[in-house]
């Protein structure tokens, strides 16, 4: 028989090193349909038929946030036959909130009492036996960090699971409050909306608190529902509260009883803990912000300067490029000697490993294979998989370092810290990070977003996120500053003030749209205390998100750089070809038009560019450099060819090309880790489409004003650049709409 | 009335009442802010927004304009 057992708990009780540790390296990793929330399901180690479901970390089970609603759904219509719920002992009197509201669902129900090592520790005393007579359900004592307790729990949870029964909840409110709770249960009853008994208590509870989601799923009709506020109303009245308040109030207070006799404190309340102490510095008025500067350095510095972009070269140009030499050694030797000799031998400064192109290459050279289907395997799959796997080892690297700041309690004093600063332009605190590591690589900047929990700010981070001009952009800077602006200096910083600029408008446009709109963004979060990260914690997290990151963005980006290069390898007769004749150079010739307006449509190889810029921006360059000049090899900025562009642009239409290609959509890898995050293709093609838009609409509006201002004539399309640019200010001027009701979708058929 | 966005870092104070509805009151009262309540505040943020307060043994951050809605005594 399959059981399955559902892991709920507040943020920060251990649950995810609870999980790890129950099921080891069988876990699925995904999101809830349609959100951004992770779901993570995994097999009971040893025991393959028991299924172990990882809920969102949660504080109650109101209508409110996406991952309580989501729990909610998920308990209510899977049903799962045990929950086993995580409770920090350390914090127990929050944490038990949660529980009661647990206890209500008819799901047996087993308690994990977390972290007693640390409540061992302070010298508190807990009285188990008390609490499960109280709550009337079996707790068991755990510490997830050793390992302790989880047999048992586990046997506990599976003897449940078999038993099938849940407890009956203890009398948790006042008498007034039970006599209207059992009003409104027999209500539902006879009104014959109670499909499932086991559920009216919670029913019950939920109509008095005017639960919308529910009241809008149970269809109940004009009569039910004007009784049910008639007894609401009534007891309102005596208690004088609102329900909502009532029931909360009533709850806190039967914890307040029920720890004054099971829990003993030793230490005074006001005395300070070592993480207090801690928290006394890091978040201190004067040392917050440098000591928040310096670990950003840090990370930046180790995850996508020194550490990562040495491995991100190794993937990219050793193991997915000509070859590189054991342990480096001789590397140094080899590059003195290419500047004066550019035919010398790599192999005899060290130990030379060739690369996977090469290997391939010499293999199918030697097995006398087609000249397109050698082209097929190394153009364009083992560039498609290397545009994959190329990025991995300094995403590696950064995800260590996410995971450390969310282990230890950090990255909430991020979003503290960072607060005032970003809510002025509707972003979380913590879209300070994935916009940091953006000017490495989109790609891990795409999965930082990973770290900031409110579903609309999330979002909007994914779609503004690369924005920020990335390393692959830097080369087009490059060409155009040298090319039409002497080297100037001012080009590279103003790109990245665009990009600055374009993620705060954005986020401002973007917060003003319903669907952004939709839920409020209380700022009420818990500052959970400091503890050491876990290496197995770490790593496993790292691995989860690593892992996702391949095989959700892995496909995507494996075939889009296929048939980008079947098109720029093929004409449309389906004969191999030179770029210059391909299906690609046709395509660009027949859309470049469309350009016009932005000052580069008469430039076909810009559109060409645009496209193979998909692949990898860097691409851009390359691109020109055969096109124009019938380059093979080009150097990063193009250089030898800045005279041909120079001639063929102005700096008005070059300086537009740049703007559309920093702002467009990014390449393929950072498309599939949007498509990662998103956890949907709707969304992810609304992201490519509002970065396009907002591309083409930004230089169209440059370049037609920058003709204007020239001197040039006034005319349609001037019109309407001026007439964008006032619905633009518009979007980012009018004032913030009302939010939209109920867009969560909720699945309480039964 | 004072609401707890007007009591200074290191006072304590009790919760009287809370106002407002909707989410975010829903939100503050989850967290453990309800009637009674003994809650100090520890600190303003580098920023002067948000603050840091203390309740039921915990740390918890919340924005002054939501601290408005907690009257305290």
């Amino acid at each position: 028989m399959s059981v399955k057992i559902a892991l709920a708990g507040n943020p920060n009780s251990g649950k995810t090193t609870i999980f790890n540790a129950l099921t080891g390296s069988s876990q699925h990793v995904g999101n809830w349909p349609g959100v951004t929330v992770e779901k993570k399901d995994g097999r009971l180690k040893g025991k393959p038929d028991v299924v172990i479901q990882d809920l969102p970390g949660i504080y109650s089970l109101s209508p409110y946030t996406l991952e309580e609603v989501v729990t909610r759904n998920y308990l209510v219509a899977e049903k799962p036959d045990t929950i086993i719920n995580i409770v920090d002992a350390s914090n127990l009197e929050r944490n038990l909130y949660l529980t009661m509201q647990l206890l209500e669902l008819g799901i047996p129900v087993v308690i994990a009492l977390n972290m007693m090592d640390i409540v061992r520790k302070r010298g508190d005393k807990i009285n188990v036996s008390k609490l499960q007579d109280q709550l009337r359900c079996p707790v068991v004592e755990t510490s997830a960090v050793g390992g302790d307790g989880l047999q048992q729990l586990i046997n506990q949870a599976c003897e449940l699971a078999q038993l099938g029964k849940a407890s009956q909840p203890q009398i948790v409110f006042s008498q007034r409050l039970e006599k209207t709770l059992a009003q409104v249960g027999d209500l539902l009853e006879t009104a014959g909306v109670l499909k499932r008994p086991e559920l009216k208590r919670w029913l019950a509870v939920k109509l008095f608190e005017r639960d919308e989601k529910l009241l809008a799923e149970l269809h109940l009709s004009d009569t039910v529902r004007q009784r049910l506020e008639k007894m609401t109303a009534e007891c309102e009245a005596e208690l004088d509260d609102d329900s909502e308040s009532i029931i909360t109030n009533e709850r806190y207070e039967y914890i307040s009883r029920l720890l004054q006799q099971a829990a003993k404190k030793t230490l005074p309340t006001g005395q300070l803990s070592l993480s207090d102490k801690i928290d006394k510095v890091v978040t201190n008025r004067l040392l917050a912000l440098p000591i928040f500067a310096a670990v950003m350095f840090v990370i930046y510095y180790v995850s996508i300067t020194t550490v990562g972009g040495l491995l991100t070269d190794w993937a990219n140009d050793g193991v997915f490029g000509d070859g590189w030499h054991l342990f480096g050694i001789g590397s140094g030797a080899y590059e003195a000697a290419a500047e004066i000799d550019p035919d010398a031998d790599p192999a005899e400064f060290g130990v030379w490993v060739p690369g996977i192109p090469v290997v391939l290459e010499n293999l199918l050279a030697a097995v006398n294979c087609a000249d397109w289907l050698q082209s097929l395997v190394l153009d364009g799959i083992v560039a498609g998989v290397g545009a994959v796997l190329g990025f991995l080892p300094q995403m590696m690297v950064l995800f260590i370092f996410l995971a450390i700041l969310e282990d230890c309690g950090y990255m909430a004093r991020v979003a503290f810290i960072m607060d005032r600063i970003f809510r002025r332009f509707g972003l979380s605190g913590k879209s300070f990070i994935p916009m940091l590591v953006a000017t490495g690589c989109g790609v891990p900047g795409v999965m930082a977003t990973r770290t900031i929990e409110k579903e609309a700010d999330r979002k909007i981070a994914i779609v503004t996120t690369t924005f920020m001009p990335c390393g692959a952009k830097l080369p087009i800077i490059a060409l155009i500053a040298g090319a039409l602006f002497a080297e100037s200096g001012w080009v590279a910083p103003i790109c990245y003030f665009i990009g600055i600029a374009a993620i705060i408008v954005s986020g401002i446009i973007l917060k003003k749209m319903r669907f952004f709109a939709g839920e409020p963004a209380p700022f009420v979060m818990e500052l959970p205390s400091y503890h050491l990260p876990q290496v197995k914690s770490v790593l496993l997290t790292m691995w989860d998100r690593s892992q996702s990151f391949v095989k959700k963005a892995g496909t995507i980006i494996l075939l889009s750089t296929i048939v980008i290069w079947a098109l720029g390898s093929y004409n449309f007769s389906m004969q191999p070809t030179e770029t210059q004749d391909s299906m690609l150079a046709d395509i660009g010739r027949t859309v470049a038009p469309v350009f016009a307006p932005l000052g580069w449509g008469d430039q076909w190889e810009a559109a060409v560019g645009t496209v193979t810029g998909l692949i990898a921006k860097e691409n851009v360059v390359s691109t020109f450099g055969s096109l124009y000049v019938g380059l093979d090899e080009v150097s990063e900025d193009g250089n030898e060819f800045w005279a041909v562009v120079a001639a063929k642009y102005t700096p008005l239409a070059a300086f537009s090309f740049m703007l559309f290609n920093l702002l467009c959509a990014p390449c393929f890898a950072a498309i599939g880790a949007i498509r990662r995050e998103m956890g949907s293709l709707r969304w992810t093609a609304f992201a490519v489409g509002y970065q396009c838009a907002l591309a083409y609409a930004s230089a169209m509006v440059f370049y037609q004003i920058g003709i204007l201002l020239n001197g040039g004539t006034f005319g349609l399309l001037s019109a309407f650049s001026l007439a964008l640019l006032a619905v633009f200010l518009w979007l980012l001027l009018r004032p913030e709409p009302k939010a939209s009701q109920n867009k969560i979708q909720t699945v309480f058929e039964s | 009335m004072r609401t707890l966005a007007d009591v200074r870092p290191g006072e304590s104070v009790t919760v009287l009442r809370l106002q407002g509805q909707g989410p975010v009151k829903r939100r503050i009262m989850d967290m453990g802010i309800t009637k009674g309540t003994f809650i100090t505040v520890r600190k303003l943020a580098p920023l002067g927004d948000p603050l840091e307060i203390n309740l039921r043994n915990y740390e918890l951050s919340l924005r002054k304009e939501d601290a408005k809605m907690i009257e305290v005594e």
